[in-house]
């Protein structure tokens, strides 16, 4: 399937700014997360298709996952 | 100290102005000042402080309280430290002791050690971008299609690339840093590096993806002393009543010089997105007790609505920065597009923030103190060492509260009522993409925020 993979900051370092990416059916963020080779503790937000998800959540076709470390500001 | 009266300060923006302080009392001074927009006593305006580099670059920018200092025909305060001494804390060794604690505390969160420093406060672009929160085209749309033109991420590349600063701290001592230099294409300075809010303002708010647009009105807000956030949503809603078009940069521009020359088109946009809305019929006026929001759609971060709603200096976000805990997942996770939980986070923070402010400190050490407990206790025990106090986090609590219910006070005895505790109506009947959400939090809960 296709999975639209999004890395914002320190995460896109050596890595890619927005990819579409083919994964098995059925892959959850925490098997995305080992492919890309992030380890889980630099992610604190996970977004899929604009709201927040988990390490356990199992990603759907043409789904959009976007990868934060911590951050903040205002 | 010496009080002046000095006639050929009148109408000086804040560049030239202190250029002139300079030139007369030396550059180790630091200065405040309003610019011409205090000066006319505009609702947007406001005080300048000068940064390390004694450039007028950082604002209190809310709330109109240039026009105070303007109405007091005060242009300038310049301090000068030459021999005076640090003042010493009561309990030096305790307060050394709290002091390494704090400080190690910011290092080590990941926010304020590692993304404030690296990237500044436009970090956030891309994250209330992802989460459908990030208002364009005056509050009609949650995410902006030039968003990677304008986020942190970009930002910071720029200002390196053109030999500027992208990790900079905006006082001296500061342990976050998450300041910068702002330079133009030829490489040379054109302003500080313009914070995450003022990148929205006159950004997306305004359909503009240009960051050297974006920049110059930075710099023009600074120079003649104007709130970036209230100038980019008065200029969204004068782009909603026909004055430019959307995405027009060059427009935006000589929007705001025509502010800082107090024509009376400028004279209207000057006093904010509330007066120009009513002046030229606009219905979205994005704004509470008469203040513009800043950079987060309520309908998408409801917690950061019940902040806009209820506090009492009208919509900010600061207040009770909501985001934190709706987004960030910092001292917790509450939904942000749920109801629930929404009412007693914003008044917690609320509290919290009330207390922080007074002590002087950054509001950015929230990030710290909120995950970690010892750093909250060293922030009580600074201020217990320093001054000889006894005061536990209880107290502290107590002294938000106390603030608060000052501040209402005044706020009733000058004629507001839980009818201003409200978001204007179009947020709870017009729905925003792309998570197509009203403010739903009602108003018998609004008026439960202050109620503890």
């Amino acid at each position: 399937m296709e999975i639209k993979v999004k890395l914002f900051a320190a995460l896109r370092k050596g890595r890619f700014d927005c990819e579409i990416r083919d994964y098995a059916s059925g892959a959850t963020v925490s098997q995305i997360l080992s492919k890309l080779n992030i380890p889980e503790n630099k992610v604190s937000i996970i977004f899929i298709n604009g709201r927040h998800a988990d390490l356990n959540h199992e990603l759907y076709n043409n789904d959009t996952v976007a990868f934060f470390p911590p951050i903040g500001g205002g | 100290m010496k009080i002046e009266v000095d006639n050929s300060l009148k109408m000086l923006p804040n560049y030239d102005l202190i250029e002139k302080m300079k030139g007369e009392y030396g550059d180790k001074i630091a200065c405040i000042s309003i610019g011409t927009a205090g000066e006319m006593k505009m609702s947007a305006a406001s005080i300048a402080f000068t940064d390390m580099e004694v450039r007028p670059a950082r604002h209190a920018g809310r709330g109109g309280v240039g026009a105070v200092m303007g109405s007091k025909r005060v242009k300038v305060i310049v301090l000068d430290d030459t021999g005076m001494k640090m003042r010493s804390p009561e309990d030096p060794e305790k307060f050394k002791e709290a002091n390494k604690i704090f400080v190690d505390g910011l290092k080590k969160h990941p926010v304020t050690g590692e993304g404030l420093p690296a990237y500044g406060t436009n970090i956030l672009t891309n994250i209330i971008n992802e989460a459908g929160a990030y208002p364009a085209y005056n509050f009609k749309e949650g995410a902006f299609k030039g968003i990677s033109k304008i986020s942190g991420e970009t930002q910071a590349e720029l200002e390196v690339k053109r030999g500027g600063v992208a990790t900079h701290a905006c006082h001296r001592g500061c342990v976050i840093r998450c300041s910068g230099i702002y330079n133009d294409k030829d490489g040379n300075y054109l302003t500080k590096q313009p914070e995450y809010e003022t990148v929205w303002a006159h950004g997306a708010n305004c359909g503009i993806d240009d960051l050297d647009s974006i920049a110059m009105m930075d710099f023009l807000d600074d120079n003649y002393g104007l709130d970036t956030i209230e100038m980019g949503a008065t200029i969204a809603v004068a782009m909603e009543a026909g004055l430019a078009k959307f995405g027009d940069a060059e427009a935006a521009i000589n929007l705001i010089k025509e502010v800082g020359k107090g024509t009376p088109l400028g004279r209207i946009l000057g006093n904010g997105a509330a007066v120009t809305a009513k002046v030229f019929g606009v219905e979205r006026a994005p704004v509470v007790k008469g203040q513009a929001m800043p950079a987060y759609d309520p309908r998408a971060i409801q917690g950061i609505g019940v902040t806009y709603a209820t506090s009492t200096m009208g919509a900010d976000h600061t207040a009770g920065y909501a985001i934190a805990t709706n987004i960030l997942k910092v001292g917790g996770y509450v939904d942000p597009l749920k109801t629930e939980g929404q009412i007693e986070l914003s008044r917690n923070l609320q509290i919290a923030t009330a207390a922080i402010d007074s002590t002087g400190m950054c509001l950015f050490i929230a990030f710290a103190i909120l995950d970690q407990p010892e750093t909250f206790q060293a922030l009580i025990d600074l201020l217990n060492s320093f001054y000889g106090l006894s005061l536990t986090a209880d107290d502290v609590t107590e002294l938000g509260k106390k603030i608060i219910k000052m501040e209402r006070n005044f706020n009733a005895a000058a004629g507001f009522t839980a009818q201003h505790d409200r978001l204007p109506r179009y947020f709870y009947t017009e729905s925003i993409a792309p998570h197509n959400v009203t403010f739903q939090i009602k108003d018998e809960e609004l008026d439960q925020v202050m109620n503890w």
